[in-house]
């Protein structure tokens, strides 16, 4: 028996070894699309095997992938629009959380609480339904089709878990940060806004961009009220191709894979600074 | 009500303070004169931070009343700004603004919350990193810095207000004790040069060499008193004995 060499995987026992925080985009691995690619090919494989003069799945694929992309890049638009919109409105009640005011905290907190314990299908209905086909402001019609009402009751849960984000991020800063600020005669929105809010931004970054991830996955809900994105498009194109069954998989394999490849290096990312940021502080 | 420095610049007199059900000042006194050096020691958990935090009102007083300059701390129509401008204040934590660099936390106060020139603000920065020792420092973030330099920097930013007093709450308890000279050689020469100072510490020989009156507290009371030579030698009250013996 030789002791001379140990195999663990124990980190103390692992030779040093830097923690790489140097470009991180970069070094995001594209791996991981080999599998799914196997699976769309593997499933039109399969369901191939028993057709006959019809077109190939593969290529009725290649032939609808263009207007598919088109509907994500339309979940996209949803996705960053929704993200906008909930984030500044959430910012705001994320500080009217914290506010001296018992009026504007606690009224912030229970439209916070509210939205973030309704389920987003539940929104996205509220805002389908009760918004109006059209607002009047100062005179210019200004018409909501579905997809900019669909945009709003998606940034409602984003608004009160941003509201969130930013009350915990605020909350984890030692209370020594406040004190110095006050004995410095900061006022409290100067203290909030020189010294507690810029130290919150790397804090709140990462849960920010989980969430943008989260919503963003979220955005094929719109589908279920009629929005014109990928997954209504995927069923029509379905539908256009006469509902044939060898076709279900490989299409909404397809639909998997676009999300995984958008969401997936987000999710890297986010990792990549929760782990930068741990060393830091 | 206008002051003149003949009276105390700081006067506590009789204040109560509780934390819910617990009471932790039970009827302290003391008073501080212009130039004047005090020390507060005692046991952990005798109410010595708490105290000092009153005084620049982070913790607010039940009974009892404590003057700054002849101003009521407790009285709800105060500008606490403008009492914190007067009295400035060090943490054991140092609690520098991480985000800044050792220059920024030093002249942001002066340029946000005194409005001053930012040059001027900058330069006089730059003269009290160097009066604390640190002209090299500038550009350093607080990350970079030792505990001995966090806290000098600390100490900068707080004189960087010039405040007419200064509250230490145990400054050197969390340094190592290698740093823990340069950051008492640094208020030793505030002392000098005339700066009132409140000191919570338990740096026994520092209170001795630069205090001009020391506290002894226990237990929410001040039990003892007197200048350092009668203090460390002449200790009546069994209770300072003990703690005395302990610490010595």
């Amino acid at each position: 028996m030789k002791y001379q060499t140990y195999k663990t995987d124990l980190p103390v026992m692992m030779p040093y070894k830097p923690v790489e925080i140097e470009n991180f985009g970069s070094s995001i691995k594209f791996w991981y699309l080999v599998p799914i690619l196997a699976l769309i090919l593997g499933t039109s494989a399969i369901a191939q095997s028993g057709s006959d003069i019809r077109l190939g799945t593969m290529q009725t694929l290649m032939r609808w992938m263009p207007l598919l992309l088109q509907g994500f890049i339309f979940n996209v638009l949803i996705s960053v629009m929704a993200m906008a919109i909930g984030t500044g409105l959430g910012a705001a009640l994320g500080i009217g959380q914290l506010s001296h005011n018992r009026l504007v905290r606690s009224s912030s907190w229970l439209l916070t609480q509210f939205f973030r314990n309704a389920p987003w299908l539940v929104l996205l209905f509220f805002a389908m339904f009760l918004l109006p086909f059209e607002v009047n402001i100062f005179g210019i019609i200004v018409p909501l089709p579905d997809w900019v009402k669909a945009t709003i009751g998606l940034a409602l849960p984003v608004m009160a878990n941003v509201s969130e984000i930013i009350r915990g991020a605020v909350l984890s800063l030692p209370s020594g940060q406040w004190e110095a600020a006050e004995s410095l005669a900061y006022s409290r929105r100067q203290t909030l806004w020189l010294i507690i809010l810029p130290q919150c931004l790397k804090r709140m970054l990462p849960p920010w961009m989980n969430l943008y991830a989260i919503l963003t996955m979220a955005t094929v809900l719109a589908s279920i009220v009629g929005v014109s994105e990928v997954m209504t498009l995927t069923g029509e194109a379905l539908a256009a191709e006469g509902g044939r069954p060898d076709l279900l998989a490989p299409f909404y394999a397809f639909v998997l894979l676009i999300f995984f490849v958008y969401c997936y290096p987000i999710a890297q990312l986010t990792v990549r600074l929760e782990r930068k940021f741990s060393v830091i502080n | 009500m206008s002051w003149n420095d003949t009276e105390p610049m700081v006067s506590i007199k009789d204040v109560y303070k509780s934390f819910g059900t617990l009471e932790v000042l039970k009827g302290v006194s003391l008073d501080v004169m212009k130039g004047e050096v005090i020390c507060i020691i005692g046991p952990s958990g005798s109410g010595k931070s708490t105290l000092i935090r009153c005084i620049n009102g982070l913790n607010d007083i039940q009974a009892g009343s404590i003057l700054v300059e002849g101003q009521e701390v407790n009285d709800p129509e105060l500008d606490k700004l403008e009492l914190r401008k007067k009295v400035g204040m060090v943490f054991q934590q140092y609690n520098l603004f991480p985000h800044k660099t050792a220059l920024e936390n030093v002249m942001m106060a002066p340029i946000r919350v005194l409005k001053h020139d930012k040059e001027i603000a900058k330069k006089a920065a730059v003269d009290l990193l160097r009066k604390v020792g640190l002209e090299d420092k500038e550009k350093a973030y607080p990350g970079e810095m030792s505990g001995g330099q966090q806290q000098r920097v600390a100490i900068a930013r707080s004189l960087a207000m010039n405040p007419d007093v200064i509250l230490f709450d145990e400054v050197t308890a969390a340094l190592d004790p290698e740093t823990v000279n340069e950051v008492l050689l640094t208020i030793k020469r505030l002392a000098e040069d005339g700066m009132t100072c409140i000191l919570v510490t338990h740096e026994m020989g520092f209170a001795r060499e630069v205090a001009d009156h020391i506290y002894f507290t226990d237990g929410g009371l001040i039990v003892e008193h007197g200048n350092p030579k009668k203090f460390f030698e002449n200790a009546k009250d069994p209770r300072t004995k003990e703690f005395l013996s302990q610490i010595l």
